[in-house]
């Protein structure tokens, strides 16, 4: 660095007329001392700490960069995989037609119908792509090769079997390799065929009967059932996974942030120059918490942000309810950065300790899924961390709009495990920074 | 010594640090005055640094007891901070901040007031010629210019007492020189007491009024430098230095063979022997060449610190660990196995 050697001869120059340092008065004892100035010092120092770890922070252009990157990553990636009955199209599917109609070798009229309504159906909704077949044997192959995730068989009497008074069959044939995608192939193929099954009863009753068209729906199908949410609109994945998301990544900025910020410290030796200050302890981590509970907050709101203006999330209850869960989710899960701190001697042995900590809260806290679809066993999990419980106050704020009566239960197990946490983890800190 | 100090600035009374089985400070009982520099020398995991770890209240004793400026560093911890500075071997700064940055954050750690702290940092700054970057943030530094804010750091609380570990250590020459000027310039002019650590003898020869040298956790001599050296080669001896070309490996054996010789020291072809005769060069320098040693020069030396490093602690300072280790005795986190190579007597 050129530059900088050139900088330095010119200090050499300046140094000359250096004046004489003023000899310290010493201080007197008795003013070192003192309760109530204690107090004003500790929080005037971890404020000082905290401004330092923030100018830190926002002078660190990758972590800058990673505020936004990181929750947005997260959101699409969990987002979009997430299987949803909108997002699947074009699956391709088989229609073998083995009909043999009067022994002609040719589909009769009811299965060509049949086919065609399949198909008129799909034209609007186009969540399959259909394919004629010959055989069974050859679909099975199809679907080994992947080139086909299943099929809908019509079997060789069909036509005939109905207009002799008896049942038409139909096999819906799917790829068992991939159970979530196969599932939904045949519950909509089953519903689609259903539909038409209908369809054609009425039409059935009507010729008999006479009865008016509606009348002979009423005999045929007399129940039916409408899907209603408790709030307006049809709530996307994302608006489920939104609020979760705001508080795992709350979580992990308490939990993580914190073991970081103090290792690197250790590790690089400014720790050292704090803890020779005549400074307490306290101080310091209560100065790093506030510096990341400021950014685990920012962060939060980042992830909220996101889920507003690119997801198309919209939040039912108070804003202000929204923040203060934000700060309640750091307060609780901060005494558990503390403790990482305190048992973690380095930087990797942090990370250890956060990765064992964070992949399951990450994953058996109903963030992702909900823990509705877990067996008890992994429920029983659940229901001790207490990631489940914010996020779950934080959903019924966003989603259902809940005030703070009704997330009062969530509050509570928050308050006290944050308590409960820092009660331990403040003296074990004590007691490792001064070995 | 600063007139009217009556009690040293550090007193230790038989202080140890045991980490599991290992005695890393044994049984050091040190004393320095109000006002001097003292060279705290010792090899690689000799102990130094703990020392200074728990006069500096980073670590807690596990026997004996200690006081600074009159104060228990353990019961009275809070108070010996107020009084203590330290430039440790890693610096104590936040890249990301600036100069002033950084000076302000320790200031309003040890509570200096807003005045006090704004004229401070101004004379700091000035001192060591770096006021004009004041505002620049300290990862565009040379080693050089952080080692100056890193000194003056630990200067802006105003200390009484200062440690400093290693503060040249992989400077250029000019902040060198720069670093030790204004060490003695804190003594001389500010009555400041300085503890410091060094690789370099020379330095320690030039700046300490005291010297105590540790090796293995304990102090093997504590005294001014100009006593130590004599100490070592008493009146009525001589110390010969010899540059050999190609030594056997017995010619430290053949040279202690010679007649009125006490001791041979031998680094690779140099050797230091001393000789029980007020004018013994020529029968060394005779002996060696009647051994058929190829001489290439031979002086009369006086003894240097760096003599007696190896004469109290058996090895020179700047040993590498090159070879393998011989012996089995592992002694904490210096370099394992070193073998003393010559021991003057």
């Amino acid at each position: 660095m050129a530059m900088v050697d050139d900088k330095e001869n010119e200090n050499i120059e300046e140094k000359k007329e250096a004046p004489k340092i003023k000899k310290a008065p010493p201080k007197p004892r008795a003013a070192r001392k003192g309760g109530t100035i204690n107090i004003r010092r500790t929080l005037s120092h971890s404020a000082w700490i905290a401004h330092k770890d923030l100018l830190e922070f926002s002078r660190n252009r990758v972590m800058l960069v990673m505020l936004f990157v990181f929750p947005l990553f997260m959101m699409v990636m969990v987002g979009y995989i997430f299987p949803s009955g909108s997002s699947v199209k074009d699956m391709p599917v088989a229609i073998v037609n083995q009909d043999n109609f009067n022994d002609t070798g040719q589909p009769g009229p009811e299965s060509i119908m049949l086919v065609s309504t399949v198909r008129a159906i799909n034209d609007n909704s186009h969540f399959f792509k259909f394919k004629n077949m010959t055989s069974e044997a050859k679909v099975k192959e199809a679907i080994k090769h992947g080139d086909e995730m299943g099929a809908l068989i019509i079997a060789a009497n069909f036509t005939n079997n109905l207009r002799t008074g008896g049942q038409g069959y139909i096999t819906v044939l799917y790829d068992q390799s991939n159970p979530t995608i196969s599932a939904q192939i045949s519950a909509v193929l089953d519903q689609l065929v259903n539909q038409i099954g209908t369809q054609h009863a009425v039409m059935q009753v009507n010729q008999t009967t006479h009865f008016s068209l509606n009348v002979s729906k009423s005999i045929v199908t007399p129940y039916k059932v409408t899907n209603k949410g408790t709030i307006p609109g049809n709530p996307s994945y994302f608006q489920f996974l939104a609020p979760g998301m705001m508080m795992l990544v709350v979580m992990m900025g308490a939990m993580s942030g914190l073991p970081r910020a103090i290792a690197y410290e250790k590790d690089s030796g400014t720790l050292d120059g704090v803890l020779v200050a005549p400074t307490s302890r306290l101080s310091i981590i209560l100065g790093k918490v506030m510096a990341q509970t400021v950014r685990a907050f920012i962060q939060g709101m980042v992830v909220l942000l996101l889920a507003i203006v690119l997801f198309g999330v919209t939040i039912h209850g108070s804003i202000l309810l929204v923040v203060f869960m934000l700060l309640l989710g750091t307060f609780s899960f901060i005494g558990l950065g503390i403790m990482i701190t305190s048992v973690a001697s380095d930087e990797s042995t942090a990370s250890t300790f956060m990765m064992v900590l964070q992949f399951p809260m990450m994953f058996l806290s109903g963030v992702l899924f909900p823990i509705q679809q877990m067996p008890w066993y992994m429920q029983a999990i659940a229901k001790v961390m207490p990631l489940t419980y914010a996020a779950q106050a934080m959903r019924k704020i966003i989603v259902l709009g809940a005030g703070i009566q009704d997330i009062m239960s969530e509050l509570v197990i928050l308050i006290v495990f944050g308590v409960v946490l820092l009660a331990i983890s403040i003296p074990l800190f004590k007691r490792t920074m001064t070995r | 010594m600063a007139a009217g100090s009556d009690e040293p600035m550090i007193q230790t009374f038989e202080i140890s640090k045991k980490f599991d089985d290992f005695t890393a400070v044994d049984k050091v009982s040190i004393h320095v005055d109000q006002g001097e520099i003292y060279g705290l020398l010792g090899p690689n995991g000799a102990g130094k640094s703990t020392l200074i770890r728990i006069l500096t209240t980073l670590t807690v004793p596990s026997g004996g007891r200690a006081t600074i400026d009159g104060l228990d560093i353990v019961k009275q911890a809070e108070e010996v901070r107020e009084v203590v500075g330290l430039v440790s071997e890693k610096m104590i700064m936040y890249d990301k901040l600036t100069a002033y940055e950084n000076l302000r954050l320790f200031a309003k750690l040890y509570n200096v007031s807003k005045k006090e702290m704004d004229t401070r940092i101004a004379e700091l700054l000035q001192i060591v010629g770096m006021t004009k970057w004041a505002d620049e943030r300290i990862e565009k530094f040379s080693t050089g210019m952080k080692q100056r804010i890193n000194v003056i750091r630990a200067l802006v609380s105003m200390p009484r007492l200062v440690f400093m570990d290693e503060p040249t250590l992989g400077l250029d020459p000019q902040s060198t020189a720069d670093i030790r000027d204004l060490i003695k310039r804190l003594r001389d002019k500010d009555g400041l007491t300085i503890v410091l650590t060094t690789h370099i003898m020379n330095e320690a020869d030039m700046l300490c009024d005291r010297i105590g040298v540790i090796d293995r956790g304990k102090i093997v001599a504590q005294d001014s430098p100009s006593n130590l050296k004599s100490q070592i080669v008493e009146k009525g001896r001589t110390l010969v230095n010899l540059d050999l070309e190609n030594p056997p490996v017995d010619a430290g054996e053949r040279l202690k063979a010679i007649e009125g010789v006490l001791s041979v020291a031998q680094t690779e072809n140099k050797v230091k022997v001393i000789v029980q005769n007020e004018d013994g060069f020529q029968q060394v320098l005779e002996g060696a060449i009647k051994n058929g040693f190829k001489v290439r020069n031979a002086s009369v030396a006086l003894p240097t610190l760096e003599d007696v490093f190896l004469h109290y602690t058996g090895r020179a300072m700047d040993d590498k660990l090159v070879e393998k280790p011989k012996s089995s005795g592992h002694r904490g986190h210096g370099p394992p196995g070193f073998r003393p190579r010559g021991r003057i007597r």
